[in-house]
């Protein structure tokens, strides 16, 4: 069955490319050009992923996630010409699954899309997670790289499962402190990033060209 | 330097403070004056008076200028002009000398107040003048560098739409390639204008966090990935550096736009080293390229906004460096640009900031 995708963005031919796009690419599209039509669409087809705009004429961005949230369950991803840090972490601490500042590239998009429709259906069920040359074994909490036992401590092993099971989505600095240290450590982004590097030299071919794990300057890290 | 800010903090104060303290200018250089009147003679007195009159006419409004100049007046007649103590003129001489004070004093208040406001109108017109001319170029280079690509972009649609049977795979590919770089061309300037914007309104709000500058190097070369295909870039991350404490977002476009400058003005096949370095409590990036240099009337003014060399290639708008120092300026750092001996173009960075070494440290087994 086709995935849906409801559409809430104020710009014609925004909507129209990507429509275009997402139908090429096997989806149903549905479209709504202001946030009260959205949240109406989105209650009555419960489509499985919302594309957002932030900049909607009748209501700002971040009241209509919020609004959103309280009910619909399934993947938002926020468009926005904002490509200020701060809001799109608020953004992604609102509700929001993923974003992409405008312009972006078609193909990124796709690959958003594709990663959050994914991880819905999967997430819990896992007893592995392969991905490339990782093989993850969540069960036995061990993992390898072609088939190599890598040794990670505690804390490493944290992170990158945690990372893994979000594949391809980004997790904001605060979404994994607290995951990985708990309440109260959300700031120090220091350790974050400590774990990050050792992380990497371990399960990277190339620690300094990462392919796993990828830097969102000033807001986290994206599995892929 | 240091007097003008005086008289800028002086001439903020409410009009009753300028009361007080010219009222106490007055009155405390007459008591300085009192022991030594008997030295240096009351006449003497008068013209010390004088100038701290003239002091208060240079940095407050008029009406206590003019307060400080009869309060002296009277003062100097008092407690200095003999007989003292009486508001009583013995002779003619000293009659004549106590009118020319209080008319020079008066005079003076009010020729300095008029030099003054004539001299803030000029610097008002020359400040118009320049914002003018500012915008001037701001609207020239605009129109100039997004027509630019806009006419690509269209120009490419138009052929695509109208010639499609004619053109061969190839030129498709050309012009589709055209397209999304002129796309690109006409984001960065807008990036640029906005950032811009933010810097000249004081609108750069430090969000300060601890940086992996390895990361944040990677990041960029990783964004510029399609254009430094035909450049060397040679940067060895460097596993020893501690964790940088600033606003990662901020230093992403300083480094952004000093590499683009060195893409864009070097040849092809060229060189562009990066590499950072501690001291202290600073931090250092240096970026160096073996192409020509800068040209000779870049150096001098370089930071200036829409400053652009006369040989400058089309396609920017002058404002990648006035951004750059715009950022580092917030940070309270020193950017810098000159040619190296061998002729290349040399960008260095310095940054105050806090470290951490806890990447050295073990933190788990």
């Amino acid at each position: 069955m086709k995935s849906e995708i409801l559409i809430i963005d104020d710009e014609p031919a925004i909507r129209k490319m990507l429509e275009i796009n997402l139908e090429a690419n096997g989806y149903k599209v549905i479209q709504a050009d202001t946030a009260a039509q959205g949240i109406q669409l989105s209650a009555s087809h419960q489509p499985d992923l919302i594309l957002l705009d932030i900049g909607l004429p009748d209501q700002n961005g971040l009241d209509t996630l919020l609004h959103l949230r309280q009910w619909y369950t399934n993947p938002i991803i926020i468009l926005s010409v904002f490509n200020q840090e701060s809001f799109i972490i608020k953004a992604l601490d609102t509700g929001a699954n993923d974003y992409l500042t405008k312009p972006f590239r078609v193909g990124e998009l796709l690959a958003r899309i594709r990663a959050l429709l994914k991880g819905k259906q999967t997430i819990d069920q896992k007893s592995e997670i392969m991905s490339g040359d990782l093989k993850i074994d969540l069960v036995a909490r061990a993992v390898f790289k072609n088939n190599q036992l890598i040794k990670l401590t505690s804390t490493e092993y944290k992170l990158l499962s945690l990372l893994a099971k979000f594949e391809g989505r980004v997790l904001t600095h605060t979404n994994l402190l607290k995951e990985i240290w708990g309440v109260g450590h959300q700031l120090e982004t220091q350790y974050l990033r400590v774990f990050i590097g050792t992380l990497r030299k371990k399960i990277e071919d190339d620690p300094n060209h990462p392919l796993h794990i990828h830097t969102e300057s000033g807001i986290g890290y994206r599995f892929t | 330097m240091k007097f003008e800010r005086n008289k800028s903090i002086l001439s903020n104060l409410s009009l009753r403070h300028q009361y007080y303290l010219s009222v106490a200018g007055v009155i405390v250089t007459a008591l300085l004056c009192y022991p030594i009147s008997f030295l240096i003679g009351y006449r003497a007195v008068a013209l010390i008076l004088l100038v701290a009159v003239s002091s208060a006419a240079m940095v407050f409004d008029i009406f206590p200028v003019l307060l400080a100049a009869t309060l002296s007046a009277l003062i100097w007649n008092f407690f200095f002009i003999p007989p003292r103590f009486t508001f009583h003129i013995g002779d003619a001489e000293d009659w004549l000398l106590f009118a020319m004070y209080f008319l020079i004093s008066l005079l003076h208040a009010v020729l300095t107040f008029k030099i003054r406001n004539a001299e803030n109108m000029a610097r008002e017109k020359e400040e118009k003048v320049r914002s003018i001319n500012l915008y001037n170029t701001i609207l020239h280079s605009l129109s100039h560098e997004m027509r630019t690509p806009l006419s690509t972009l269209m120009g490419s649609v138009e052929t695509l739409k109208e010639e499609d049977q004619k053109l061969t795979t190839l030129q498709k590919n050309e012009l589709y390639g055209q397209i999304s770089q002129s796309g690109e061309q006409l984001n960065r300037q807008v990036e640029n204008l906005l950032n811009m914007s933010r810097i000249q309104n004081g609108m750069i709000i430090l969000n300060k966090e601890w940086c992996d500058v390895n990361d944040l190097i990677r990041g960029v070369l990783n964004k510029l990935s399609k254009e430094t295909k035909q450049h060397t870039i040679l940067y060895k991350p460097n596993d020893d550096l501690p964790l940088f404490k600033l606003d990662i977002g901020l230093m992403e476009q300083v480094m952004l736009n000093l590499l683009h400058n060195s893409l864009r003005y070097t040849y092809p096949d060229s060189t562009i080293q990066i590499k950072v370095a501690v001291t202290e409590n600073q931090g250092i990036l240096e970026i160096e390229d073996n192409g020509g240099g800068y040209p000779e009337d870049i150096v001098q003014n370089a930071f200036a906004i829409f400053q652009r060399g006369k040989n400058a290639k089309k396609g920017g708008l002058g404002l990648g460096l006035s951004i750059a120092k715009g950022i580092v300026d917030a940070h309270q750092g020193t950017i810098s640009i000159n040619n190296l001996e061998t002729g290349g173009a040399h960008c260095r960075i310095s940054i105050p900031c806090e470290f951490s070494y806890i990447g050295n440290l073990t933190l788990e087994n």
